[in-house]
């Protein structure tokens, strides 16, 4: 499979990351690159083989329902939240307006 | 006086234990040699010698009061900055999170802080631990200390963290932190010809740690010998209930369990390692190393890694599919860059934002892992790459059961050129043909520094372990150490 | 009965089904150690893992995974003992992480089924609904768009709250059924305590799947109405979605497949277009999480810890109590009621020495007629309700052993609902005690029948039915209080 400039705007835009039509053109081969170079797993007979889902054989541990029972991953913190935002507004963060 | 930037990390903390001198005096020696080297070196994107005093003062003072001191006390690190570090900024390298104040404290940086070490600065990476140069870093790349003989041509300190192996070579760290993901601590730990372990996955907590790809990452320590990684290893290690993939298991005292009597075990050469075309003086360095453990007792069997050709095409697809997801959040709304053109609606705002945030390396693998996990295609490469790389892990569980450590080369030539390879991302993807196969299998892996090839720059040898048996891999690095008598230091030019 | 929409060229049918978010009821968030609560200041309840900050990693709450099961338990639905956490990836100002995690490839619950009944009035008709899956999400924030000109406000309070998605079969065929699907759910949902339903607070939500065919036909091409908050806009959405999609084809178009907006004000619906951009979810599992591996033990503690579910206690309240299908349906519609209902019967059995049985009729009718529609006039519910099940019993004891009679228990009802004060309390200090002495019933008729001697002589004429007014001015003589039978009994000695 390999990318055509198309392809390429439309990854850019699924991935929200504005690209120039130059940066398209730069893109295409070097993406066509990789692309070529990892299809090469498409060669490996999997059959019966699982997907991987845990690198170490583990399985997930759940927790208590208890709010703020680890204080760094607990909530009262908006000025914590808050403290980077590029426009914070009175406790919210800024954005520009969204027309639903 | 002596120079207190001469001794590692398990000198310094004996010497401030003993009195041999205090914690403030070894933080005053460290953050004078940052400043003079760093730049030169860049190896420091912010550095942070108040950080250093005060945790050096705290530990005089507990040693003045009688108190116990930690594991760590009085030794002044370098933090990849990877780690968030409450109250100092942490960028990842990247312009999208310049300016980023943590509000929280990763929980390794932690822990450190809690064994009494020191932080100088934030080490400088690639951007989001993406490249095996530096060259990625949105604040100017990485020089390694190194050069070969004869030339002033600057070199990689190899990547991701860069900044971390060139300051642990250069002396101006007695160690520092590093993550791996493809080999981000083992790569570079080679070129600079210092010694560096990836624990297994899920023995150092990744909470806080900048993600990159999340069933790769793990941090670990970078120092100048095998026993100073395990010291701070044992530091950094242990269970996090803030992590989901955390390992609930006890932290082995591994320092104290250090040998290099290897006799009984079992050592495999995988075959497949041994590629075309395999650089002379990195041949030459394996063979030194099966005969120096051989020399420690070991025996050594050949053995086979069939899937090994396919360990990075499938890390290629992996890395950047997780890494596409992981790296959304930055989106100029919460924190970091935001970059609002005239008129601009959200979604433009976005798409803004990103592209003057991200480097070219981070686009890059932001834009293969969104296509590959994309409608139509998630099949062909994603799952075919999970199930590769559970052929990848069984290759080793079969390995294992028949030797006990495995070695290699760590990467495929010592330290180039910077700008060598950052015109082709395949090529410089080929550097980490050998560290990447154990990031897929999460064993533990280390690199030792094993000699210097013709033109004098270091290599490394890698070994890799069966999951949590870092022991066995730290012993067999300490054999290799111990008989490569690797003494060479980078001249000093800075 | 089936439901045929007449459209200009013949009949069609409609098929519905519905995608409902139920709030989990838990104390904190899904993976974070954050509250939940309804109401509070704006970005408050959020966590670092909550605002995605960069090195933040979620943890599951156990709770929300129990919660889910016994749902899941409670619609006789297949438990995956193995399931998984996927990253939905899309960008919104509402998802701080740039991904709601979320289960596509191996949901939690699998295929379950919930039996409704669609009208009220014929509680004997029942359907099945198929329920597709249950899986487990994030909720995501909330954007305020009419705070300032130009910029929408984010508040992350709901990021990561914990949802559960029920995804129903596409079973259902007319507004009525899909309304019914809809209460029924509920009300599954409120007796096992997984959600509490309140849809006013957005608790519960439902995306409505609606398409339009000729009867018999293949599947139409449906469109789903997102975030309709309660019974009846779901039953307006698939009234007008329905006429829409019949207009539309009716006219020669075609349907097309997209997200919409119910209008509760004009109860139209709209496309939603900022929706519409090309989405791709690369859905991939979320490798912070590992695959969630439940055991036997954690499973059978969610089925033993179920209550009784309203279709095993309406089928026992018909069986056992003997109530009718009507009253067995109103009084397990809602667990609260259920639960009053069950009080009050044990304590009318107790306080009247029968058995709960023998009791249990009149309560219900007590109940459902006479409580239940004075409430309402209070504009109350069972839930606010100044008269306790037990205070109830002990009316229902006054009457039951004849020391009022039912008209006065009516009086005593009301003064109950006025002043909280026990029945036995007021009928003391009101003198509302059923008299049976023979004496003043006997005056009392002997008055009555002097002042209409006209009616006695219609009576005794072969006017019969005068009996009732006889016996209705001597009650009225009485202040209500004379006991009836004896009353009759007088009456019918003294007119010969």
């Amino acid at each position: 499979m390999s990318v055509a400039p198309a392809d390429v705007a439309k990854i850019a835009m699924l991935a929200r990351i504005k690209v120039t039509e130059a940066e398209i053109a730069a893109m295409v081969p070097e993406l066509n690159g990789i692309l070529a170079w990892v299809e090469q797993l498409g060669e490996v007979d999997v059959s019966g083989v699982e997907p991987m889902t845990a690198v170490i054989a583990n399985s997930l541990r759940l927790r208590a329902d208890v709010v703020g029972a680890d204080p760094l991953t607990g909530g009262n913190i908006r000025d914590k939240v808050l403290a980077n935002a590029p426009a914070p507004e009175h406790g919210f963060f800024g954005v520009p307006k969204v027309i639903e | 006086m002596r120079d207190l930037t001469d001794l590692g990390l398990a000198a310094i903390r004996d010497g401030v234990a003993g009195g041999d001198f205090t914690a403030t005096e070894v933080a005053g020696a460290f953050n004078a040699a940052v400043a003079e080297a760093n730049p030169a070196l860049n190896a420091f994107i912010v550095t942070t010698p108040d950080h250093a005093l005060a945790a050096a003062a705290r530990v005089d003072a507990a040693r003045a009061a009688g108190q116990p001191l930690g594991p760590l006390a009085g030794v002044p690190i370098g933090m990849k900055d990877l780690f968030a570090t409450q109250g100092v900024q942490t960028t990842a390298a990247s312009h999208i999170l310049e300016g980023f104040i943590p509000p929280y404290e990763s929980t390794v940086s932690q822990k450190l802080w809690d064994a009494g070490a020191g932080m100088l600065g934030k080490l400088n990476l690639d951007q989001f631990a993406m490249g095996s140069s530096n060259e990625t870093s949105a604040f100017g790349n990485v020089i390694s200390p190194w050069r070969a003989e004869g030339e002033t041509a600057m070199r990689a300190p190899g990547g991701s963290s860069g900044g971390s192996s060139a300051a642990v070579a250069a002396r101006i760290v007695a160690a520092a932190t590093g993550t791996d993901t493809g080999g981000s601590i083992r790569q570079p730990a080679a070129f600079t010809g210092i010694a560096g372990i990836k624990p297994t996955y899920g023995r150092c907590s990744r909470w806080g740690i900048v993600a990159f790809a999340s069933s790769l990452d793990q941090a670990g320590p970078m120092a100048r010998d095998v026993t100073d990684c395990a010291i701070m290893l044992e530091a950094m290690a242990g269970f996090d209930p803030k992590d989901s993939t955390s390992l609930d298991l006890p932290v082995p005292a591994w320092s104290a369990g250090l040998t290099d009597d290897l006799r009984g075990l079992k050592v495999g050469i995988p075959r497949e390692y041994r590629i075309d075309g395999l650089n002379a003086d990195v041949a030459k360095s394996w063979d030194d190393g099966i005969a120096w453990l051989k020399d420690a007792g070991a025996s050594v069997v050949d053995i086979s890694l069939p899937h090994t050709r396919y360990a990075l095409p499938t890390y290629y697809i992996i890395a950047p599919a997780e890494a596409s997801s992981n790296l959304a959040r930055y989106d100029g709304v919460r924190y970091g860059l935001r970059d609002l053109p005239d008129h601009a609606g959200l979604q433009d705002m976005y798409a803004a934002t990103r592209a003057a945030g991200f480097g070219a390396e981070v686009k890059r693998r932001i834009m293969i892992g969104t296509y590959v996990l994309s409608a139509g295609f998630y099949d062909a490469y994603y799952t075919q790459a999970q199930k590769v790389r559970t052929l990848i892990a069984r290759d080793f569980d079969a390995a294992f059961g028949e030797v006990d450590v495995i070695l290699t080369p760590t990467a495929p030539s010592a330290a180039f050129v910077l700008g060598q390879k950052s015109d082709d991302p395949l090529e410089m993807y080929l550097n980490d043909v050998f560290s990447v196969p154990a990031s897929l299998a999460g064993l533990p892996a280390m690199s030792v520094p094993a000699g210097l090839d013709r033109s004098g720059l270091p290599l490394g040898l890698h070994l890799i372990g069966r999951a949590f048996d870092e022991q066995g891999v730290l012993n067999a690095g300490l054999a290799i150490e111990r008989r490569a008598g690797f003494a060479a230091r980078p001249g000093r030019w800075w | 009965m089936t439901y045929r929409i007449e459209g200009a060229t013949g009949e069609w049918e409609v098929v519905i089904g519905l995608e409902v978010h139920a709030q989990i009821t838990t104390a904190s968030k899904l993976f974070s150690g954050a509250a939940t609560a309804f109401g509070a200041e704006p970005n408050s309840q959020v966590s670092l893992v909550d605002a995605a900050m960069p090195g933040m990693l979620p943890v599951l709450n156990r709770e929300c995974i129990r919660q889910a099961v016994r749902t899941g338990l409670a619609i006789n639905a297949a438990i995956n003992p193995w399931s998984r956490f996927d990253r939905k990836n899309y960008f919104y100002a509402d998802l701080p992480q740039g991904y709601q995690i979320s289960q596509l490839y191996h949901p939690l619950v699998g295929e379950g089924a919930v039996e409704i009944t669609p009208d009220d009035k014929k509680p004997d008709e029942t359907k099945v609904i198929g329920v597709e899956r249950i899986h487990v999400e994030q909720d995501a924030g909330k954007l305020m768009h009419d705070q300032h000109p130009t910029m929408s406000y984010v508040d992350l309070n709901r990021s990561g709250v914990a949802l559960m998605e029920i995804v129903s079969r596409p079973d259902m065929r007319s507004p009525a059924e899909a309304g019914a699907y809809l209460a029924k759910l509920r009300t599954i949902l409120r007796y096992v305590g997984s959600c509490d339903g309140n849809m006013d607070q957005g608790s519960m939500r439902a995306d409505v799947n609606v398409s339009v065919r000729r009867p018999g036909d293949e599947f139409g091409t449906r469109t789903e109405t997102k975030n309709v908050n309660s019974v009846r806009f779901v039953m307006a959405t698939v009234e007008y979605e329905a006429r829409r999609q019949i207009d539309v084809l009716e006219s020669g178009g075609t349907i097309v497949q997209e997200t919409r907006l119910f209008d509760p004000d004009t109860g139209t619906t709209r496309s939603m277009r900022s929706k519409e951009d090309a989405h791709d979810y690369r859905y991939f599992p979320d490798p912070d999480l590992l695959p969630l591996v439940l055991d036997q033990a954690f499973i059978d503690e969610c089925r033993a810890s179920l209550p009784e579910l309203p279709d095993a206690k309406r089928a026992r309240y018909e069986a056992e109590l003997g109530l009718s299908a009507y009253n067995a349906a109103v009084l397990t519609a809602d667990a609260e009621t259920a639960r009053w209902f069950e009080v009050l019967v044990a304590e009318s059995a107790r306080r009247q020495g029968k058995s709960e049985s023998d009791v249990a009729r009149a309560a219900s009718n007590w109940l459902t007629s006479e409580l239940f529609g004075a409430l309402n006039k209070l504009g109350r519910t069972l839930g606010d309700s100044p008269v306790s099940p037990e205070a109830g019993a002990e009316l229902l004891a006054l009457v039951g052993d004849g020391t009022i009679s039912g008209s006065i228990a009516k009086q005593v009802l009301e003064k109950m609902l006025d002043t909280g004060d026990l029945p036995g309390v007021i009928v003391e200090r009101d003198g509302l005690k059923q008299t049976s002495d023979t004496g003043a019933i006997e005056a009392a008729v002997d008055a009555v029948l002097a002042a209409n001697g006209d009616k006695v002589e219609q009576y005794r004429g072969g006017k019969e039915a005068l009996f009732g007014f006889f016996v209705g001015q001597t009650m009225k003589a009485m202040q209500g209080k004379g006991n009836p039978q004896l009353v009759n009994q007088v009456l019918k000695a003294k007119l010969g």
